[in-house]
């Protein structure tokens, strides 16, 4: 099956960077290393501290990057040299779907207190697009 | 639970005629070290004439796997009883372990066959080394060059569990 013919744009390769959903790595990124079977992979993540273990595929999100060049069933080795010279991590943590994840995270673990600061500075943004609103509809 | 892989050890009771029993080995698939004892007893009393009340074991030791991350393709030889006879098969299971293509075919058997864990005897799993010698073909496929294929229908949880909402059929 070639990927031309497909209208998918993520497959489950070698290669592929997955999102891990569940289990005590949750949330951090990894590669797939080797597929096991239509169910499982085995998945490594040498940079992002995910130890080298068999995953379901029910518990991994696919991303849109991939290590185009990597090699069946490599090792760790192999695979943070591929991950550092395609600079993965840095277009992972760059992209618009990890920041959102950090923005999310970072909210959420807000105290009271955090939460108080956050109500502020919105009030203070809402005054300011309210003031200026307003003073753009009575020049007009 | 998983299956472990023990090697069980034991001999017939030395008696006067027999000083110096033949001792007996074996590698038993199973959940803990109790039910690899009883395998043993079950197996060694349908091919020798020693039982349980006249013998004892050994030693038991878990057989651990050399490499854990490596992904292989087992052979493995059974024979079960169905509801209507006894039947040999051969299965091909592709799996880091040979505990875990155990664990996988008794889940298959009981699957496709209803086989219960009492009526599948193993009677051999070997590591298949070259990739000519697979047979079944759902297991060439998984050995494709450049694999790759899309995780279609992938159903996302958005709310909460404890949340009522309209239940979705598709």
């Amino acid at each position: 099956m070639s990927s031309s013919d497909s209208t998918f744009k993520r497959f489950i390769e070698v290669g592929r960077v997955v999102l891990l959903k569940s289990g005590p790595f949750s949330g951090k990124i990894a590669v797939i290393a080797e597929i096991i079977d239509h169910n499982r992979a085995i998945i490594d993540g040498p940079t992002t501290g995910v130890t080298r273990q068999s995953y379901p595929y029910k518990h991994l999100t696919l991303t849109p990057l991939t290590l185009a060049k990597l090699p069946r069933a490599a090792g760790s080795g192999v695979i943070k040299k591929h991950l550092e010279k395609e600079a993965t991590i840095e277009k992972w943590d760059k992209s618009s779907w990890a920041q959102r994840r950090a923005a999310t995270e970072a909210r959420r673990n807000l105290n009271d207190f955090g939460r108080f600061g956050v109500m502020l500075a919105k009030k203070a943004r809402r005054d300011v697009v309210r003031k200026t609103v307003f003073k753009a509809k009575k020049s007009t | 639970m998983g299956l472990q892989e023990f090697q069980v050890i034991g001999r017939h009771l030395p008696t006067e005629s027999d000083p110096t029993p033949k001792i007996f080995r074996m590698r038993i698939f199973a959940p803990n070290e109790v039910v690899a004892k009883s395998r043993f007893w079950y197996f060694l009393r349908q091919l020798k004439k020693v039982k349980k009340a006249n013998g004892e074991i050994i030693g038991v030791n878990v057989i651990h796997e050399k490499k854990p991350l490596k992904v292989k393709n087992f052979g493995i030889w059974i024979r079960y009883d169905s509801r209507s006879g006894t039947h040999n098969m051969y299965k091909e299971f592709r799996d880091l372990s040979r505990a875990d293509a155990v664990k996988s075919l008794y889940q298959d058997m009981a699957a496709r066959h209803r086989a219960r864990f009492r009526s599948i005897h193993i009677l051999r799993v070997i590591e298949i080394e070259k990739s000519a010698d697979v047979r079944r073909p759902y297991i060439k496929q998984l050995m494709t060059p450049n694999l790759k294929f899309p995780l279609p229908h992938r159903v996302t949880k958005i709310r909460s569990t404890f949340i009522a909402h309209r239940p979705s059929t598709f």
